[in-house]
């Protein structure tokens, strides 16, 4: 058996060490060592986004990424969206716009959405639509995410 | 997963040691979107894991005289965002866009799809008709090998024992070249070609006649072909037509392709046909030519 590897990155803004073995992917990490649970497994082979996560500011599904990989580096989880004053507007719209019916993808497509709005503050439909093609919802029909995250745009 | 060790090399010569030292149990790790399925599932096995991230030619997305130069573990992302790359290599943009979404594009590079050897890889076609030739490393030194002989059966590559891919180097595109890449999946993302073609062209000056063209076909045969008589007819022919749908006509003859839940041979073969003809037309829009009637 490896021996386990110590890793330092900043997480939700937060300086965090965890200890991992090479094989552990930062999904598993995320929610197993750190108990980070919003982040998902949902296909855990790249397909669904329901783990998706930021690593210094791309968007990436963490099924795919070692947890060893992330040394020094900065990944934003679903937890590290909303500040203390309260949702983050993404959060807000989801709810306004009932874009959600079970829930367990929303985690990805608000992280998702959220590094659209990062580099494109105002994107057409096209592009939203484009942009989310990774994540999918087997409830919503898309319609009201879309929607969602353009009324963000918006305001 | 199975349990395997991980090390960072921080160059190439490091990187040769530790694969030969395995007699082949090492992996390289470039985006992993490939790679840590194929552990996750056991379709491959790894005693190491060999993360080439760390190396900056590995990395590197650099433009010189010599033409592009793509490190094999540049993310695909970050090779659609150079902005010589958007402005040169529109052929690669086209292909290489189509990897994924965008998490996907954050990760995959270009050298992982080509050593991954989909005969679909929508990457393969595209680098062909930029005439990119991969830079290897391994024990007995550096050796080049066109894009095109790379691939030689469906998940295999050309690379021997202890080798690896380093980098792409694809060459500055003459005067009055123009590149495209297209592929056909009944959907509108997300999904693996059902034939995808790629073509390049050179005008003359007057933009009237063909001086040069390569034409390159995935999905329709256990690796990404190259149809070399395709392109050859159409040097120094007139731009027409008849010449291109000719020129479209050889290619589709190469094609092989088999049925499968994609699509029979019929369709494939006759999407060759109609993909090869709109890649010329796009490759010849781009290289400022008239539309051909």
């Amino acid at each position: 058996m490896p021996n386990k590897i110590h890793i330092s990155a900043t997480i939700n803004g937060e300086e965090t060490e965890f200890l991992c073995e090479p094989r552990q992917s930062l999904l598993e990490i995320l929610r197993d060592t750190l108990g980070f649970m919003g982040t998902k497994e949902g296909c855990n082979n790249g397909n669904c986004g329901a783990c998706n996560v930021i690593l210094d500011g791309a968007l990436v599904n963490s099924c795919l990424v070692l947890a060893v990989e992330i040394q020094g580096r900065s990944v934003t989880t679903i937890e590290g969206i909303a500040t203390s004053e309260g949702l983050h507007p993404l959060q807000q719209k989801f709810i306004e716009h009932a874009a959600l019916q079970c829930g367990y993808c929303t985690p990805g497509f608000i992280v998702a959405s959220k590094a659209l709005l990062d580099q494109n503050p105002d994107p057409s439909e096209q592009e939203v639509r484009e942009w989310l093609a990774g994540n999918l919802c087997r409830c919503t029909g898309y319609d009201r995410i879309v929607k969602a995250v353009l009324d963000v745009a918006d305001s | 997963m199975q349990a395997f060790d991980y090390i960072a090399p921080k160059n190439v010569d490091e990187a040769v040691s530790l694969l030969a030292s395995q007699n082949g149990n090492a992996k390289i790790l470039a985006g992993g979107t490939d790679l840590i399925v194929q552990l996750r599932e056991g379709r491959r096995k790894a005693g190491l894991v060999i993360d080439v991230k760390h190396i900056p030619e590995l990395t590197q997305i650099a433009h010189d005289e010599n033409g592009l130069r793509i490190g094999a573990a540049a993310a695909c992302h970050d090779i659609c965002a150079n902005p010589i790359v958007q402005r040169k290599y529109l052929g690669l943009v086209d292909g290489i866009h189509l990897i994924g979404g965008v998490q996907i594009q954050s990760r995959a590079s270009v050298g992982g799809n080509l050593c991954n050897a989909s005969p679909a890889a929508d990457s393969i076609p595209a680098l062909i008709v930029h005439e990119a030739v991969c830079n290897i490393a391994g024990p007995n030194g550096r050796r080049t090998l066109p894009v095109e002989e790379f691939c030689i059966a469906p998940g295999q590559n050309a690379l021997q024992a202890g080798e690896f891919l380093v980098s792409i180097n694809v060459p500055t595109p003459k005067e009055k070249f123009g590149a495209g890449y297209l592929r056909f999946i009944p959907r509108n993302e997300m999904d693996i070609a059902v034939v995808g073609a790629g073509a390049s062209i050179v005008l003359d000056d007057d933009k009237k006649h063909f001086v040069s063209a390569r034409i390159a076909l995935g999905a329709v045969a256990p690796t990404p072909l190259f149809a070399s008589s395709a392109g050859d007819f159409l040097a120094g022919k007139d731009l027409t037509r008849a010449n291109i749908k000719e020129a479209a006509r050889l290619a589709q003859a190469i094609a092989r392709p088999i049925t499968d839940l994609r699509g029979t041979v019929e369709h494939r073969k006759h999407l060759c046909a109609v993909l090869v003809e709109r890649a010329l037309d796009k490759a010849i829009e781009r290289a400022g030519g008239q539309h051909a009637q």
